[in-house]
């Protein structure tokens, strides 16, 4: 069990890395159509529907940290909003643990969107200067189409870097969790 | 032991955006030089340097993208530089046109200068239309018997002599040109004096044929032919062209020095190619010299 913990740790640790270091260095410098994808909304809401809603949490919230520091940008914002994706997607796992193929589609889009609105009302909310107006919506709608282009990649590169060090194999469960009270899959280590 | 683990996540949880509304609170509070902004630039000076290696080693796939993102931007450049191509075309189209045409009124002006034309009372006009046979033998002009223009007036443009008005409306005229058969200028060699008529020759409508010029007269290619203006000192008999207005240059002489001489002259104006001519509507001195 140790084992298994300390490897996730470690291939989580360096999951966030390597998304911080791909988005910050080649990801947001790639723009078409004046939109560019978001890696860390996705690879924060794989976390989550993987490993669960804890493990999700505290991954978004290491992530988002190490964006804030890599960005220098005001600290405590991303890592708020990538903490409760990571959670709210592992929650949906741990509550309905959906089965469908497009389910890292559907949940990547949501993560995106709400990680872009979050962002837009906390800067809103902290009195920074937002460009608000058509270019924005047209931003955001972008990376929101990149990602759903790309949710189901990530999240299956994701998934195959961490499934061995999960102590229960999801590919092999069959039953649906409990509809309430359902926990990571690292609780039943 | 759920409860526990429940409790415990919750915990965490909580523990999490506390910690995270903390930081929000403290980097937002403190200044540039607070604990936590220091914090943020060592990260950031360590991290630098990750993040440049991962940029130079990453710049192959961000090209690689880049260049599907630069090929979908350059098809809209393309469209939207298409769509001001066609603007500029226009407006350089316009600016062509409109410096034709102050050229023509320039060289109208000065001929008017120049063959003391002015006092003919000349009326400005468009060609608005052309007869559709390849000859050009009439054009239609957009003044008439409005602006004093009558039947018979000469009509120039900047290069000399086009024609004659033949059928005036109020509002519009149709000039027949020197290419017509039915039309005869008094004219004369510049250089000689020798007098003669310029009608259409059989060779074409540009290859007019200076005829009547006595065999005393020797005339070369390339020497000027201008309107001889009216030579009869009776009255009645006055020339509908005022004198020295230029009609072409001798081309070929057949037979020279004979009475049978042919002399060939092309007009100097572009009969096919007319756009702004001047109708002289008013006689000078009865067009004597």
């Amino acid at each position: 069990m140790n084992l298994n913990y300390r490897t996730l740790s470690w291939r989580l640790a360096l999951i966030c890395v390597v998304t911080v270091v791909s988005q910050v260095a080649a990801v947001s410098q790639v723009e078409i159509l004046g939109a560019n994808a978001d890696l860390v909304p996705l690879v924060a809401a794989s976390v989550g529907l993987i490993v669960g809603a804890l493990p999700g949490a505290i991954f978004g919230f290491a992530i988002g940290m190490l964006l804030d520091f890599a960005l220098v940008e005001t600290v405590g914002v991303a890592s708020l909003i990538l903490l409760a994706i990571g959670y709210a997607s592992g929650r949906l796992r741990e509550l309905r643990d959906p089965q469908g193929a497009i389910v890292p589609l559907i949940v990547g889009v949501a993560a995106t969107a709400a990680a872009q609105i979050g962002f837009s009302l906390l800067t809103v909310l902290l009195g920074q200067t937002v460009p608000l107006g058509l270019s924005l919506l047209w931003e955001l709608l972008g990376t929101v189409a990149f990602n759903a282009a790309i949710a189901i990649p990530v999240y299956l590169v994701i998934r195959r870097c961490l499934l061995d060090a999960l102590p229960e194999d999801p590919r092999r469960r069959r039953r649906r969790a409990y509809t309430t009270g359902g926990l990571s899959p690292l609780s039943r280590s | 032991m759920y409860d526990r683990t429940i409790r415990r996540r919750r915990l965490t949880l909580a523990a999490l955006v506390a910690c995270s509304l903390l930081l929000l609170t403290v980097y937002f509070g403190e200044s540039n030089d607070g604990a936590l902004h220091n914090v943020q630039r060592g990260v950031f000076s360590v991290f630098a340097p990750i993040q440049e290696g991962a940029s130079t080693v990453l710049k192959p796939a961000r090209d690689l993208f880049g260049w599907f993102g630069d090929t979908i931007d350059a098809k809209g450049r393309l469209s939207e530089l298409e769509g001001s191509n066609q603007q500029l075309r226009a407006r350089a189209i316009a600016g062509s046109e409109a410096l034709r045409v102050n050229a023509q009124l320039q060289s109208l002006l000065n001929l008017d200068n120049a063959g003391g034309l002015a006092a003919a009372k000349p009326v400005t006009a468009r060609v608005i239309g052309r007869s559709p046979t390849v000859w050009y033998s009439t054009v239609t002009i957009n003044q008439g018997s409005d602006s004093g223009i009558k039947n018979g007036n000469p009509v120039i443009n900047g290069d000399g002599l086009v024609g004659q008005v033949s059928t005036v409306s109020g509002n519009a005229s149709i000039v027949t040109l020197l290419s017509d058969g039915e039309l005869a200028v008094p004219a004369r060699v510049s250089a000689s004096g020798a007098q003669g008529v310029a009608e259409t020759g059989a060779g074409g409508p540009d290859d007019l044929r200076l005829k009547f010029i006595a065999r005393r007269y020797r005339v070369d290619p390339g020497a000027a032919v201008v309107t001889a203006g009216t030579l009869s000192t009776a009255p009645g008999l006055e020339s509908l062209y005022p004198p020295g207005i230029p009609i072409g240059a001798v081309t070929r002489v057949v037979d020279p020095g004979t009475d049978a001489q042919k002399i060939y002259l092309r007009t100097y104006a572009d009969l096919q190619r007319l756009e702004i001519v001047q109708v002289l509507t008013a006689p000078i001195n009865g067009n004597r010299r």
